[in-house]
């Protein structure tokens, strides 16, 4: 695998929106064709290397490229954007959009991220080692079809309407998480290591949520139905099980119909 | 002054006729002329390519206030799937485009006129102000009569006259272009729940039926004599088992004759067949009926009718049948917009994805394809996909070419996951016809013209008629054997001149010549009667003043007006 080492030397006014830098766009380029590919600061079109050093060139397939992304990036957007393979390494804080309608290689940020992180994600793997803003792993605005696949794991805290509309994939997270997650969610898991504000699984129709700390304000929406005993990523433990959301319509599957599952830890 | 002389192209020209033959198209001051009127012509050369009028879509929703809606509500329609800048405006969009997208891709696809198939009079500015936003297509927009409060009450009491007085009004007030009949009563009878099925189904609180309210608007229209004929969207559409009530809304024009002076031969033009053709009485058990009603239709002469093709696309529903919409957002649980236009219509608007892995969807496909190679008269019978009911209007290339080529049917019946089912519950596999040139410009300029009544100024190419011409890059003596090759040259024209301007260069749009707002002004006898009935109804029931109800001449665009009289 080859590495492309950007490193930010002249930071943008404005924001920078670099849906260009992904495996997929700097695979069989050199490290003067990387610098010479468009990014946008407001409606502004520049060379990449107008703000980074580049040094190594890619590989020879989007899968055969790293990209390591140095300095301050905190307004940097879109890295990683519609991915397909490959790998892509941000050591510090990154702004919003990362990893969003990613297909598939791995994004792993080393700080913070802000809002529309792994957004429609359908594979790969977006790993983030401080805190995501709102609407991680969501569906984008309008859209019925949320994260369909793939894996996204906070170390920190996320933001409000986490996995709107989640059909598939799994989002981890290590900290606690705003109000509104998985709401009409039809598949899926999202894992909360810390506690939930409120409005948890609200219209979900399938897919599963684990709590292990509290829900703030459960909705009414959800009944209770028993305790169960789960392993829920490499821990152990009993959980309180409910489903719901009983106000929306849930598909018969064998003679039974669907619910959503919500469990939180005993 | 311009002058042009096409030279070299196979001609096809169903108005006069011509079947391919080789001859010149001259064009002066953005007319077409005869060739002996140029003096110094600029030539182009169109030697082994197509020579068709300028396209004609005679039912589309392009602009209004339900196309708006849908472009507000689906902003995912636009996720990576606009352009990047080649004209002077942003296009974006698939299923409903932006305004300036609708007008370039139109004309990309060598289309010069679009009839707006849903105006709710109310929202009359509105769609003027679209059409005025929507460059280079010349646009006629056909205001919604069948649930309309006059019409209901003047038709209950079978007084023609005075609908013929209303109708002239309403269609001046919102400078309209024919009568438009949505689901008759039907969305009227929504306003109480329930629905108009059948045409012999009372419409609540009227007292009237269906076929009451189509009859009398076809003997409204001849009354008036229009450009056009009733334009009727029938009862229960796409439902399972709905053509037998179908084949009842056709009869409905038995007996009737068209009295016009504008070459119409019709009296009713049903839309987008496509969806009223079904039989079976679930979704199980779903199955084409489009032999029984194309047989009815050709035997009819007095009917035309338009396809509204599936193109097996993600697309955005929306149409005045408001309990139809209704329905539809109960069998896909996507989300859902809705209106009520106060005592005229109402409208709905849901997203919906016609897979090649749905049975269902599969055999809407090969329904409509059906309509158009059973057709014995393709000059009654038109290329539509309802846009973008059905699928956008950017795939009538692809409808064209499943059309013109057996090889490309069977291609994409390959990918049908139901591929035996469909094949069983339809006959297209039995169907070995294939349309040529000819065939395509009746279906797509010629009849739709004629059945408009503006085949004096629009879809042909004899000497007086409009400049409008699109050059295929197609030649008709050594068709391509890949039928990708066919969409490729409908999808983007050599040549369009509009308005002999060019307009269209190898697929590239280069200017906007004007466009115009097509409307039909009736003179009739002044009728005390209706006009005490329009004060009083909006001294009670409307929300907004008479006075601010018509529109504003300064909404109206480059207007062309088709004058008739009838007080003569």
């Amino acid at each position: 695998m080859k590495t492309v080492i950007l490193t930010m030397t002249n930071p943008p006014e404005l924001y920078l929106e670099g849906q260009n830098i992904t495996p997929d766009a700097f695979a069989g380029k050199t490290a003067a064709e990387i610098a010479a590919i468009d990014v946008w600061e407001g409606k502004l079109k520049s060379p990449l290397g107008k703000y980074f050093t580049v040094e190594g060139n890619g590989g020879a397939t989007a899968a055969d490229t790293k990209i390591i992304l140095r300095g301050d990036c905190s307004r940097l957007k879109r890295v990683g954007q519609q991915m397909t393979a490959g790998e892509i390494v941000i050591e510090g804080d990154a702004d919003m959009y990362i990893g969003g309608w990613m297909k598939g290689g791995k994004i792993h940020v080393k700080g913070n991220v802000d809002s529309f992180c792994g957004l429609a994600m359908e594979g790969g793997e977006l790993i983030i080692d401080g805190n995501a803003g709102h609407h991680l792993g969501s569906s984008p605005r309008g859209e019925w079809r949320g994260m369909q696949g793939g894996v996204i794991r906070v170390a920190g805290s996320v933001g409000n309407d986490t996995a709107t509309f989640m059909n598939g994939g799994t989002i981890i997270i290590g900290g606690d998480a705003d109000i509104h997650v998985s709401t009409h969610a039809e598949g899926g898991t999202v894992i909360i290591k810390g506690n939930a504000k409120g409005r948890v699984g609200g219209q979900m129709v399938k897919g599963n949520i684990y709590v292990f700390g509290k829900i703030e304000n459960p909705l009414p929406g959800f009944q209770h139905i028993g305790e169960v005993e789960e392993e829920v990523d490499g821990t152990k433990a009993r959980f309180i099980h409910y489903i719901g959301d009983l106000g929306e319509r849930h598909p018969v599957s064998r003679g039974k119909p669907v619910y959503g599952n919500i469990y939180t830890r005993v | 002054m311009s002058e042009f002389l096409i030279k070299n192209g196979f001609v096809f020209d169903p108005l006069q006729g011509i079947k391919g033959d080789r001859m010149e198209i001259a064009v002066r001051d953005g007319k077409i002329v005869e060739t002996g009127a140029l003096r110094h012509p600029e030539t182009i050369d169109a030697s082994g390519m197509t020579v068709m009028g300028g396209g004609i879509d005679i039912h589309a929703h392009v602009v209004g206030p339900k196309v708006n809606v849908g472009r507000l509500f689906r902003p995912e329609d636009k996720l990576f799937k606009s352009p990047l800048k080649r004209c002077s405006r942003m296009e974006m969009g698939f299923s409903v485009p932006s305004t300036f997208k609708a007008g370039y891709d139109y004309a990309r696809m060598g289309y010069v006129f679009v009839n707006e198939a849903a105006m709710p009079p109310l929202h009359s500015p509105h769609v003027h102000e679209e059409i005025r936003d929507t460059p280079i297509i010349d646009n006629a927009a056909m205001p919604v009569f069948a649930n309309n409060w006059f019409t209901l009450e003047y038709l209950k009491n079978h007084e023609i006259e005075n609908n013929a007085a209303y109708t002239a009004w309403l269609l001046r007030a919102t400078r309209g272009f024919a009568i438009k009949a949505v689901n008759p009563g039907g969305t009227e009878a929504w306003g109480w729940g329930l629905n108009c099925e059948n045409v012999h189904d009372p419409v609540p609180y009227f007292d009237i039926t269906p076929a009451e309210i189509i009859k009398g608007l076809i003997e409204t229209n001849e009354h008036l004599g229009l450009p056009h004929s009733v334009h009727l969207h029938c009862n229960n559409l796409g439902n399972p088992g709905n053509y037998t009530d179908t084949l009842d809304s056709l009869k409905l024009a038995e007996g009737y004759t068209p009295k016009n002076n504008f070459g119409r031969e019709q009296v009713l033009h049903a839309t987008h067949l496509q969806f009223h053709s079904y039989g079976g009485d679930s979704w199980g058990n779903f199955e084409s009926r489009a032999p029984e009603v194309i047989d009815y239709v050709n035997s009819h002469d007095n009917i035309t009718i338009d396809i509204g093709q599936v193109t097996l696309d993600e697309t955005t529903t929306m149409t005045a049948d408001g309990p139809f919409e209704h329905h539809l957002r109960a069998l896909n649980n996507l989300k859902w917009a809705n209106t009520d236009v106060e005592l005229e219509t109402a409208a709905g608007v849901v997203p919906y994805i016609y897979s090649p892995k749905v049975k269902v969807c599969t055999i809407q496909w090969a329904v409509g394809l059906e309509l158009a190679l059973l057709s014995k008269d393709l000059m009654r019978t038109f290329v539509s996909t309802d846009h973008p009911n059905a699928g956008p209007f950017t795939r009538y290339p692809r409808v064209i070419t499943w059309l013109m080529s057996r090889a490309a049917r069977d291609a994409t019946m390959k990918t049908f996951k139901w591929l035996e089912k469909t094949i069983d519950a339809t006959s297209i596999d039995s169907i070995d016809r294939e349309l040529d040139l000819y065939e395509i410009a009746q279906m797509t300029r010629a009849g739709p013209a004629m059945a408009l009544g503006i085949s004096n100024t629009y879809g042909g190419l004899a000497p007086g008629m409009d400049a409008d011409i699109a050059i295929y890059p197609l030649n008709p003596e050594n068709m391509p054997s890949d039928p990708a090759e066919i969409e490729k040259a409908f999808s983007r024209c050599a040549w369009l001149l509009k308005d002999g301007v060019v307009t269209v260069r190898d697929g590239e749009v280069l200017t906007e010549p004007a466009k115009r707002t097509v409307w039909v002004d009736v003179n009739v006898p002044e009728n005390a009667q209706v006009q005490r009935d329009i004060y009083e109804h909006f001294l009670r029931h409307y929300s907004v003043n008479l006075d601010n109800y018509s529109l504003f001449e300064e909404h109206l665009f480059n207007p062309r007006v088709i004058e008739v009289d009838t007080t003569q």
